[in-house]
């Protein structure tokens, strides 16, 4: 058994909007609406709740705030009006974002250093966890020699060892080619099963909602607002021919308007 | 050896199109001259320069000790300083916005006018050569060293903030190796200019030194050992902007086509 070195508190000096006593890992965000006074409003009036190790999806069309959603979890922003209360999340974004000039290995180790673990123990506790996500002999390779799979694997294992109980993946797969995203929500869905986390995914994949979430919420265009939230509550792994599969995601689908 | 710096090796050997032109260009200046075309005081031909490189070796190469000396000491100052000054005008919006536009102005400041006072004021010696050599290299490091710090995607701050990343972690970790290549963008630059300061300085004072030598010859009508200083100055010049790149490749790879393992020098 590997240990995630789980940091309870929060660092100093990272201001955060969300209240992070609260108990247990889930997130709640309550009637939150953002950027009412500019231009462009990014949310109106949206509640979320995520309980313990529970994954929810967030669909909805391009630039309806599901990014803004995230940077809520992660009290990156501040809402306008509403609540949000979670426990400490770990942003994964859509680019892998990885260091370029840092192995596979290092940079799966960078939020273990941001804890204040030394070079060499930070390796030693990332180098496992490398081998289980199949990435092994690579650890010294640099990201620019790895495949698109691969390196969204060693972001979210980088996320993954932030050793925070909520995990906000933004569009995780969709810079990645059909047959990649495909494999990978495959692996995801493993990956989550092995090393429980509540995860607030968001993604314009409406399948790969259907595939991965235990809930999907669909919002609406810009200013997003929840329209639908469906349960899905089929076992795993979900196999996207099923037909309960194929149902489901003709329901998100007729939620975001689009008639199949 | 690494692949960068193979790589590197590599590239001056595929420069064959541009050895071609200048034998070109060298074969016709010494027709020109060989012809009749001009006076050999005023104009000597390549092999007059290369024998006159032949037979002052020991003077050229005494006198290049000099300036290369105040060349290296003027580049290592102004790299220090720009470093530290870049990293402080990163980290702090005042003295960014005090010391910025100063930095530009400093730049308007003619330097061969700025040589003879310095030497006025600091007489003979290599002070006012590397302070010369100092302030021509100096602005173009500051510059491309904020550019690189400022190319850090905004994204990936945000990322290390959910991870509760301290802001000397985060300069560590991110920012600086992100701000290595620029760095070495504006150090290329800068020995350029600063070969062209030394030159400067020297004629504004000096008892040594190939810019010394190049203003003693010419009245002498030795135009031939003038000519020599000059590509002495050239070819050293490009000797160090060569040993930048090579020393870029090797620090930071990762800028380039790079390898596919992580190298012995970042282990």
């Amino acid at each position: 058994m590997i240990e995630t070195p789980v940091q309870a508190s929060r660092g100093p000096g990272v201001a955060r909007a969300v209240d992070c006593e609260h108990a247990a890992a889930a997130v709640d965000v309550d009637r939150v609406s953002r950027g009412r006074q500019t231009a462009v409003q990014a949310l109106a009036d949206v509640s979320l709740h995520a309980g313990d190790g529970e994954i929810v999806a967030v669909v909805g069309p391009s630039g309806c705030g599901k990014s803004t959603l995230l940077e809520l979890i992660c009290g990156l922003q501040r809402p306008d009006a509403g609540t949000v209360r979670c426990a400490p999340a770990a942003l994964m974004p859509q680019r892998d974002l990885l260091l370029p000039w840092a192995s596979a290995l290092d940079n799966a180790a960078l939020a273990l250093r941001a804890g204040g673990i030394g070079r060499e123990p930070a390796r030693e506790l990332a180098r496992p966890w490398l081998a289980r996500f199949g990435l092994g002999e690579f650890e010294r390779t640099r990201p620019a020699q790895l495949s698109g799979g691969m390196r969204q694997r060693v972001s979210f294992l980088r996320s993954l060892l932030a050793g925070k109980p909520v995990l906000a993946l933004d569009e995780p797969f969709a810079a990645l080619d059909a047959i990649t995203r495909a494999e990978m929500q495959g692996w995801l869905d493993q990956a989550l099963t092995a090393e429980p986390r509540t995860v607030v995914l968001v993604t314009h994949d409406v399948e790969e909602a259907v595939l991965l979430g235990d809930r999907v919420i669909v919002l609406s265009e810009r200013p997003g607002r929840v329209v639908a939230s469906v349960e899905v509550g089929l076992a795993r792994p979900r196999r996207r021919a099923d037909p309960a599969v194929v149902a489901l995601r003709e329901r998100v689908l007729a939620a975001l308007g689009v008639s199949g | 050896m690494s692949a960068g710096a193979k790589q590197a090796l590599a590239a001056p050997l595929r420069q064959w199109r541009a050895a071609i032109l200048l034998a070109v260009l060298i074969g016709a200046w010494e027709l020109y001259v060989d012809l009749g075309g001009a006076d050999p005081l005023i104009l000597p031909a390549p092999h007059a320069v290369a024998s006159a490189m032949y037979d002052d070796r020991g003077l050229l190469w005494s006198n290049f000790l000099v300036t290369a000396e105040e060349v290296l000491l003027g580049i290592l100052v102004a790299a220090a300083a720009a470093a530290v000054l870049a990293t402080a005008m990163h980290f702090f919006v005042n003295v960014r916005g005090a010391v910025y536009p100063l930095l530009i102005a400093s730049q308007t400041i003619p330097i061969p006018m700025l040589a003879p006072i310095l030497v006025l004021w600091l007489g003979f010696g290599i002070l006012p050569k590397l302070i010369v050599i100092a302030l021509v290299s100096f602005f173009s490091i500051v510059i491309t060293t904020l550019a690189g710090f400022a190319s850090v995607d905004p994204e990936l701050l945000k990322l290390v903030r959910t991870f509760d990343m301290s802001r000397r972690r985060v300069f560590f970790s991110v920012e600086l190796p992100t701000a290595v290549p620029g760095f070495f963008t504006g150090a290329k630059i800068a020995v350029i200019f600063a070969v062209i300061g030394a030159v400067f300085a020297e004629q504004a004072g000096a008892n040594s030194g190939l810019g010394y030598v190049f203003t003693q010859a010419l009245p002498q009508l030795l135009t031939a050992r003038a000519f020599a200083a000059v590509v002495i100055l050239s070819l050293f010049a490009i000797a160090l902007f060569g040993a930048l790149t090579l020393a870029e490749r090797l620090t930071v790879p990762w800028a380039h086509a790079a390898g596919s393992q992580v190298g012995e020098i970042d282990r």
